[in-house]
């Protein structure tokens, strides 16, 4: 029964989310006023329909009811409770319709908190919203139903692969789709804006929170997912350029740009038309991440079985969508002028250049993502992209943003001098050199540059802070006073600068890995990065759907044993699947890795040995730029809105706290 | 800039998503009618011999080295695979009938154990001419092996013309193999 009605609340939400988005689309040009308020209300039942259908498959999926077929295929009793409920979206059916769910809680949101917005604008950019929602609804309730009947259900699901029964993919979903699904918000807004014909600084100033949180969600998201794949894959490695590890870079360094660009919008008036084509390509970008992926069409490791049917509904869904909101740029945003003009050097100009980066980065990941199928179609040849080619490519565009990005935050709106600026950052340049200096010495260029390239981001950030409070001009009383005094924005920038700096450090560091596949008999030791790995022994242990065998490994240094690693290879019965679990040691500046490969059979333990410098610091900085995010968020300036007729005011002020 | 210009500029997105567009739905539809795989790996061995190897047999069968297939009789496939492989067990019956109908398969056990073989054959029968062991996966690197099941066509004259990697299916025999089996005979 409560499957039916899950069923029947989808095909409620499709109704309601067509209806909000002819309503909200159309409704304004009636001059009726009813039409302005039905659209945030729509969006509000159109929101509990889809939650209604969600909260329905989880509970199918909590009481492991086999008739629904989608859980008999990736649900079984012996699954932990928490994986019972992560499995309902660890499917292709499942998953979209937590896509939707959450473009759903989107629309609510604007409903809900666009209260500053003019009435017209909120309603078109819900209508926007209920649109793009009823066509993935109506892919989801036609060609993807998660709630399709099996009968007779069989006595036991098919379980959950093992690979995805892990806390850290559990919320990695959620997480990241919030993310791509939150940049919708922007681009409904960009479509909105076009179809008013109106694109100026209280633009930037709205769309730029609802970019920003997408932008937190998806940074934070992309580093779980790294994360989760270097400690549960056993490879070791943190980032693949796997076609769906691509597709969720590519809206990030977009989204970036977007965040970055609002900023020029907002302040000068300029950049309008960029800025809404970013707008465009950043959610274009999460759909073809989400959706072209599933269709088979790039070959990656993470694969959905989706059915060539399904692949042609959605890319017509995807044409629609792009296509027509390309379209309406086409037609609306050559109208677009600059209002405001700023000087080659300025912090405008160095928004600018940063835009000019990474969308380079953006153009060449994609190009290398999708060269494989248009090979084939144009040139007829059989070939893949791989790591050596993302690493050659996007290295070199990385470095320019890494020197510059220390200069932009310094510079002074409009017109500003550069030497000043220069004679600033001779502290982290000093940093950088001695940092440089230190590893070069041991003969690792390359880790070399990187280590100095994170560390003059990291110094650069403090810089920025340590001027703006005048630390050292001042008391230290006093500068603490004018560091809880600053701009939410302004401190969020910089820590976004130092999380970035940090990642920097944390890959650079990677360069010096070293690991080693040895066979120990137990009792037998190898020597890598310094230390002693012994093999003390091996062991059975029960787990709660599988079986595992543990090999218990000792780490000494020249004062003896400090660690222990028990890594484990996990038999899964129901799938016939092996696991390895890492063991993993860190303490948050290197890794100890180990990883029990195999048992040969002539005895003993194929150990896979990893020593990680620098290593946490990947995904740390990942979540201190989320963090950097989330702090500008709370700045009172995006709280408070930007009502039209208090806009010139506002400016002057903000303008005054932050140069 | 011109007023027409910018508007030509303006339209460079749409034409590249239109284009793009139209691209996926070509691919999309070579998907369904099998001409486009995008999981088909190219194999460095295709119109080369295979590289010096030399294996023990394995479950009572005779082992063999590359000079075993440099000229063989009449086109034949050498398939690997493991006890282990749960694809493998399942392509089992179609190998079966493809031996059957007269075709030589010659296995290598990759990476595997031989009591577990031994099972395996017992389990799901056994197609195969002569079964090598790779114990130690070296020959597999060599050949650039993706995983197993794996299965490389060579003709007469001792060269390898096709590869598949993942089990053979109806759809993959009657699409492929069989021409190659007609071109080469």
């Amino acid at each position: 029964m409560i499957p039916e009605l899950g069923h029947f609340a989808l095909a409620l939400a499709v109704a309601i989310a067509f209806a909000q988005g002819v309503v909200g689309i159309f409704g304004p040009s009636l001059q009726d006023p009813r039409a302005l308020v039905a659209a945030p209300a729509l969006a509000c039942s159109h929101f509990l329909a889809i939650a209604a259908a969600f909260a329905a498959l989880v509970w199918a999926g909590v009481v492991s009811d086999f008739t629904v077929e989608n859980i008999a295929d990736f649900s079984s009793a012996a699954v932990p409770l928490m994986y019972r409920i992560s499995g309902v979206w660890g499917n292709h059916d499942g998953s979209i319709l937590l896509w939707c769910l959450i473009l759903s809680l989107c629309g609510l949101a604007v409903a809900l908190f666009g209260g500053e917005l003019p009435a017209s604008l909120r309603a078109r950019v819900l209508g926007v919203l209920g649109l793009v929602s009823g066509g993935f609804l109506l892919f989801t309730l036609t060609v993807s139903d998660p709630f399709t009947r099996l009968w007779p259900p069989p006595l036991d699901g098919a379980g959950m692969n093992p690979i995805l029964q892990d806390p850290g993919l559990a919320f990695h979903p959620p997480i990241l789709y919030t993310g791509y699904v939150g940049f919708s918000v922007a681009f409904a807004f960009a479509i909105a804006a076009l179809i008013e014909g109106k694109v100026d600084a209280a633009f930037g100033r709205w769309v730029r929170p609802w970019a920003l949180v997408s932008w937190c969600f998806l940074t934070s998201g992309i580093a779980l997912g790294s994360w989760w794949s270097y400690y549960t894959l056993g490879w070791g490695g943190y980032w693949f350029w796997d076609p769906v590890e691509n597709a969720s870079l590519l809206p990030w360094l977009t989204g970036t740009a977007l965040l970055h660009c609002a900023i020029v919008v907002e302040k000068r008036e300029a950049l309008k038309a960029w800025t809404v084509l970013l707008a465009i390509a950043t959610f274009s970008l999460s759909l073809t991440g989400t959706f072209l992926v599933r269709s088979g069409i790039l070959n990656s490791v993470h694969s959905f079985a989706a059915a060539p049917d399904q692949g042609l509904f959605i890319l017509a869904l995807l044409g629609l969508t792009i296509g027509g909101s390309l379209l309406l740029f086409a037609i609306r945003a050559p109208v677009l002028a600059a209002a405001g003009i700023y000087a080659p050097i300025s912090r405008e100009s160095a928004l600018v250049l940063n835009n000019v980066f990474l969308c380079a980065i953006a153009a060449v990941v994609f190009t290398g993502t999708l060269y494989p199928p248009f090979a084939n179609l144009l040139f007829g040849i059989q070939l893949s992209v791989g790591a050596p080619f993302f690493n050659q490519t996007v290295l070199p565009l990385a470095v320019p943003i890494i020197i510059t990005m220390a200069f932009g935050p310094l510079l002074a709106w409009k017109r500003a001098d550069f030497y000043p600026v220069v004679q600033r950052l001779y502290l982290a340049g000093g940093v950088a050199a001695v940092v440089f200096l230190a590893v070069a010495a041991n003969r690792h260029i390359i880790a070399a540059l990187g280590l100095a390239g994170g560390a003059w981001v990291v110094a650069a950030g403090f810089t920025d802070l340590a001027q703006r409070v005048k630390l050292f001009h001042m008391p230290l009383g006093q500068s603490t006073a004018r560091f809880f005094a600053l701009p939410r924005a302004a401190i969020g920038a910089a820590v976004g600068h130092i999380g970035f700096g940090i990642t920097v450090l944390g890959i650079a560091g990677m360069t010096l890995a070293v690991q080693s596949v040895v066979v120990l008999q137990p009792g037998q030791s190898t020597r890598l990065g310094g230390y002693v790995w012994t093999l003390t022994g091996m062991h059975d242990a029960p787990g709660p759907n599988f079986t595992q065998r543990v090999a218990d490994i000792t780490v000494a240094d020249n004062n003896g044993i400090f660690l222990h690693l028990h890594p484990a290879r996990r038999f899964f019965a129901a799938q016939k699947t092996i696991t390895n679990d890492a063991a993993i040691h860190t303490n948050g500046f290197q890794d100890l890795y180990a990883v029990f490969a195999a048992e040969p059979a002539g005895g003993g333990a194929e150990l896979r040995l990893n020593d990680h410098p620098m290593a946490p610091e990947i995904w740390l900085g990942g979540l201190i730029m989320a963090f950097g995010g989330f702090l500008s968020l709370s700045d009172r300036r995006l709280r408070v809105g930007a009502p039209a007729r208090k806009k010139a005011a506002l400016k002057k002020q903000t303008d005054a706290v932050a140069t | 800039m011109s007023p027409l210009r910018r508007r030509l500029m303006f339209g460079v997105p749409l034409a590249l998503a239109v284009a793009g567009g139209e691209g996926f739905y070509i691919l999309l539809r070579r998907m369904q009618t099998q001409k486009y795989d995008p999981h088909a790996l190219p194999s460095p061995l295709i119109g080369k011999r295979p590289p010096a190897f030399t294996l023990p047999g394995a479950a009572g069968m005779a082992g063999f080295t590359n000079t075993d297939i440099a000229a063989p009789p009449k086109p034949m496939l050498v398939n690997w695979f493991a006890s282990w492989c749960i694809p493998c067990a399942e392509e089992a019956a179609m190998l079966g009938r493809l031996a059957q109908q007269g075709l030589d398969i010659w296995g290598i056990a990759y990476e595997d154990d031989t009591r577990n073989l031994a099972q395996f054959l017992a389990t799901n029968g056994n197609p195969y001419r002569r079964i090598a062991a790779d114990a130690d996966g070296t020959t597999a690197i060599n050949w650039g092996v993706y995983g197993v099941p794996e299965t490389y066509f060579i003709d007469k004259t001792g060269i390898v013309r096709w590869r598949y990697a993942g089990a053979l299916t109806d759809d993959i025999v009657t699409s492929t193999l069989n021409p190659l089996l007609a071109k080469y005979a």
